[in-house]
């Protein structure tokens, strides 16, 4: 690179710096400071956020979103997947109708569709008001995990269907043409071909999915009340009503370690394919 | 060769316009048969529909004498060597080649040592881990071919195989796969829009243009006797003149009257006169049937390509001898050298 152009990444860099890494570091500055000292003059430092953390209760929080945010992406990828593949099949006329309508609530505000299924899975509900119509008992359906499932999955499924079309879509028709003239059947074709091809676009998936499951705040919120406590529920507690920040921050840095973690491992499958390439 | 083992009967194909049109052709057993015409004219289409990727809108295609309109792809005994390779890129160079042979369940022994000799004979051995990425195009084309022919289909569809070579490969892998056609005793249908390679290669040629099939036969036959000014343009650089047939073997062209041995032309029909440049004779002025002036002469490795403008025809001639530019010179040929072509079809 010559030096001009690299000046023009200088811009990049200052934006990178004010808007990304400077709340991380006063993020991670205040989760290893003690509470009472928050300005220069006092300020002492502490590990004690993180030791407070090591404690069951608080892994059993992020033990819980964890799974969660897991199964909401295993049911994503399950749903997203099919759907995705029956998009890319579909004639181009309807292609991007069919698209669009998968785009469009992700327009509304994500808080308007959740409360949206509160009135679908509430106790006077949608789904309620007919059971007990057909003279049936009414079900708990809101505030359990289910619900918050149910919700992750509503949210984000567009975030696992739209990678994935891509990487369907974009696939060269003449490789799954060569798979068939092989002597491949179609779920072979599908098995070695392209699955294999779109691989890509379900890691992306995946990831999309996952990070924003593991802390999101409104969904378990709404969707799972005041029962239990997640990791998104809990950081914005410690801000908002306890205000003890310092603590809030040292979860937020682990959760964020968690997901750079689960990021990287994820990758892994798709830099390997990459870097076996450019070994040659 | 023996029987017919595919057969098109007035096939034709519309997308939102015709670009098949009623197309009839039959490939012999272990026949080599090569679709030759400019870029357009409906070769791959051609290839689709025997591989079965593309339905045809009429007619029907029979594979040893059974329709196989609707048989799908993969249960056509036929396999494809693509334009645009379309290898797996998710998969390495040996198990690109050993797709075919694990689809058939073969032994991992077998399938090993198959690939190994496929990859021999394409000239890449050592190659099994290579990444199809890091190839290069003509590695990558030598590669779909040994991808195709580890199979041993009856009927090896060819589509424009060696497009991504050098010459010098590129000549290689014609004998190559002429040697490999012969030897393991494959029908190929092969693709091209190099006329050079569709004659040296061939045993029957189809010379196609706006999707229909403008002669059919031999490479000599198409060379010698095309039937029409399309394939003889398309066959070799020719001179094409617009003539009158007054009679059974008496055409006249350039205001002249020569002897010739076609017949069957109605009386005074009008016709294409074809002179191949390397059948005309340089001789001293006045001594031929047409004068003109050497117009320019260009050394092109064997022989001389020189233009003779006459009264009112260029025409083009090849000669080992050379003839000065600005010279006066007769023309001459004789009435075996003139091919006369009707003008329509
Ligand atoms: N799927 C399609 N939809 C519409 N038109 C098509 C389609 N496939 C091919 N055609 C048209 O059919 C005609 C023949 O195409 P084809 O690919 O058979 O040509 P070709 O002889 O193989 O040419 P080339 O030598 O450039 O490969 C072209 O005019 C092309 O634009
Ligand atoms: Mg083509």
């Amino acid at each position: 690179m010559g030096n001009k152009q690299k000046y023009l990444t200088y811009p990049y860099i200052v934006w990178m710096f004010i808007f990304i890494l400077l709340p991380v570091a006063l993020v991670f500055l205040y989760s290893i400071t003690e509470k009472e000292s928050n300005t220069i003059k006092t300020i002492s430092f502490t590990l004690e956020n993180y030791r407070l953390f090591f404690d069951p209760l608080y892994i059993g929080v992020i033990l819980r979103s964890l799974y969660l945010a897991l199964i909401s992406t295993l049911f994503c990828l399950i749903l997203g997947y099919p759907v995705a593949y029956f998009i890319s099949k579909a004639s181009p006329s309807y292609r991007n109708t069919i698209l669009m309508l998968f785009i469009l609530p992700m327009w509304m505000n994500m808080l308007l569709r959740t409360y949206a299924w509160m009135t679908i899975l509430g106790n006077n509900g949608l789904i309620n008001t007919f059971i007990s119509w057909m003279g049936l008992p009414k079900l708990n359906l809101l505030y359990n995990n289910a619900a918050i499932i149910i919700g992750m999955v509503y949210n984000f499924l567009p975030f696992m269907v739209l990678p994935i079309y891509t990487s369907l879509s974009k696939m060269d028709k003449r490789i799954i043409e060569a798979s068939y003239d092989l002597g491949a059947d179609s779920k072979t074709t599908f098995r070695k071909v392209i699955l294999p091809l779109s691989m890509p676009g379900v890691i992306s998936g995946i990831i999309m999915v996952f990070m924003p499951a593991v802390s999101s705040f409104v969904i378990p919120r709404l969707l799972g009340g005041n029962k239990q406590a997640y990791i998104g529920t809990l950081i914005e507690k410690l801000f908002l009503v306890t205000g003890n920040w310092n603590f809030g921050s040292a979860i937020a840095i682990i959760m964020m370690l968690i997901i750079l973690v689960s990021m990287s491992v994820m990758n892994k499958f798709d830099i390997d394919k990459e870097g076996s390439a450019n070994l040659w | 060769m023996g029987n017919k083992i595919i057969e098109l009967n007035n096939i034709s194909k519309d997308y939102n316009v015709r670009v098949l049109d009623r197309i009839s052709l039959f490939v012999k057993e272990n026949e080599f048969l090569t679709l030759l015409g400019p870029s357009g004219c409906g070769k791959t289409t051609t290839l689709r529909i025997i591989g079965g990727f593309e339905y045809p809108t009429e007619g029907e295609i029979l594979f040893e004498g059974k329709n196989i309109n609707h048989v799908p792809p993969h249960k056509r005994q036929i396999n494809t060597v693509f334009q645009k390779y379309a290898l797996f890129p998710h998969l390495n160079v040996f198990e690109n080649i050993a797709f075919g042979l694990r689809i058939k369940k073969i032994k991992e022994q077998a399938i090993k040592e198959n690939v190994k000799s496929m990859l021999k004979l394409v000239g890449l051995s050592g190659f099994e881990n290579r990444n199809i990425e890091s190839l290069s195009g003509g590695q990558q084309q030598r590669i779909a071919i040994a991808r195709a022919l580890v199979n041993k289909p009856k009927v090896l569809l060819l589509d424009e195989p060696l497009g991504a070579l050098d010459l010098k490969l590129r000549k290689e892998m014609q004998i190559e796969l002429k040697n490999m056609q012969r030897e393991v005793g494959i029908t190929f249908v092969y693709v091209t829009h190099d006329q050079e390679e569709a004659l040296t290669m061939s045993d029957t040629v189809a010379v196609m243009h706006n999707g229909e099939i403008q002669q059919i036969g031999s490479p000599v036959d198409i060379y010698n006797e095309p039937e029409n000014a399309f394939v003889a343009d398309f066959i070799g650089e020719s001179n094409i003149i617009e003539g009158i047939m007054h009679d059974d073997y008496i055409v006249s062209f350039l205001s002249k009257t020569f002897k010739c041995v076609d017949y069957g032309f109605s009386r005074n029909e009008s016709v294409h006169v074809v002179l191949r440049p390397e059948d005309i004779v340089i001789v001293e002025e006045e001594a031929g049937h047409l004068n003109g002036i050497v117009t320019s002469s260009i050394f092109k490795g064997v022989h001389y390509e020189m233009l003779i403008q006459t009264e009112d025809f260029e025409m083009m001639v090849q000669s080992t001898y050379k003839s000065e530019v600005g010279k006066r010179v007769g023309l001459s040929f004789g009435p075996e050298d003139i091919h006369i072509m009707s003008k329509e079809g």
